[in-house]
């Protein structure tokens, strides 16, 4: 048998990720290969990642195999999702919660971005030295 | 050392204030806003501090470099670059660790989804989807409405002018609801 077209984007954190889902009126079905895609495995004891899982509510384990909602996988890892249904698009941010405590640990989130020129620069490039860290827009 | 991000549409819209500054320290461009939702900005100028070891010492500040809109603003470069010279140059102490987490504010939920919507809305948009970004875009400032990277933010996208009548409307609904639109630390 065929691969399905992967023909759904699904932006994980802002990575685009293409896999293939099916797209119904009440929302979109993910794979295990589109789990997987995601760096997850949905397993018996739930959506499994790095040895740790998020079990899922009694009785939808039986239903793994063949898949899981977005809707669904959103919900139980606590993340945003917004959704293009017509696009074939959607994008799962990061929780609140990670967030908060990636901040309340103190220790700056590192990024990489690129200059005018293209070449990425890190933060923690600068490691060794005080940073001051300024965001600000042509608006 | 200085890191600046650029929230801005593309390379294009930061490349001429980049050029006149001619900075020597990294100068970067954050189309997908990833700075703003790592240390949860929601307008600009934002500054925080970052000691040798990579731990946040000063949170999120307004902080401008020059009084060019001070008339507007209110707010005093002076007051953000003398305590920053100070730090510097070792002469005053730091925050400690509890003062940073009071001072800090963290996302919510709503700021989050807001966050994930623009990020749909943004990539959409560049692949010329105007009418599905812009609904993103919309629900986007109705759950964060005191985002700015977002509500104001988007506009060189949605072909909005980010300093025109659509701003202007925006921010007086904000400012007469009460509500400021720079946040700077308490002194």
């Amino acid at each position: 048998m065929s691969e399905p077209e992967r023909d759904f984007t699904l932006l994980d954190d802002g990575r685009p990720v293409a896999v293939s889902a099916g797209v119904r009126e009440d929302g979109v079905r993910l794979s295990p290969r589109a789990v997987e895609a995601l760096g997850w495995r949905l397993e018996p004891e739930g959506l499994c990642r790095e040895g740790l899982c998020v079990p899922l509510p009694a009785g939808a384990s039986r239903a793994a195999p063949d898949g899981i909602s977005l809707d669904h996988l959103a919900a139980l890892l606590d993340r945003p999702l917004a959704l293009e249904l017509q696009e074939r698009a959607a994008y799962l941010g990061a929780s609140a919660a990670d967030r908060a405590g990636a901040l309340a640990s103190l220790e700056a989130p590192d990024f990489a971005l690129p200059d005018l020129h293209g070449r990425l620069h890190s933060l923690s490039a600068q490691r060794g030295k005080k940073v001051l860290l300024v965001a600000y827009a042509s608006w | 050392m200085a890191i600046a991000v650029a929230l801005d549409r593309s390379a294009e819209d930061a490349r001429p204030w980049i050029e006149a500054a001619k900075p020597t320290h990294p100068s970067l461009i954050d189309v997908e806003h990833r700075v703003a939702d790592l240390y949860n900005m929601v307008n600009v100028p934002t500054a925080v501090w970052i000691d040798e070891e990579g731990r946040i010492v000063r949170p999120n500040d307004v902080a401008f470099g020059t009084d060019t809109f001070r008339h507007i603003t209110g707010i005093e470069a002076a007051r953000h670059l003398g305590l920053l010279r100070a730090w510097v140059r070792g002469e005053a102490p730091v925050m400690g660790a509890r003062e940073v987490r009071q001072l800090q504010a963290m996302p919510s939920p709503e700021d989050q989804q807001a966050r994930a919507e623009f990020g749909l809305g943004r990539w959409l948009a560049e692949r010329g989807r105007a009418a599905a970004a812009e609904r993103h875009f919309v629900r986007a400032g109705e759950l964060a409405p005191h985002d700015f990277t977002i509500r104001r933010g988007t506009m060189p996208i949605r072909g909005i002018d980010p300093m025109g009548p659509g701003f202007r409307a925006m921010l007086q609904e904000w400012v007469g609801a009460g509500k400021a639109y720079y946040r700077p630390l308490p002194d």
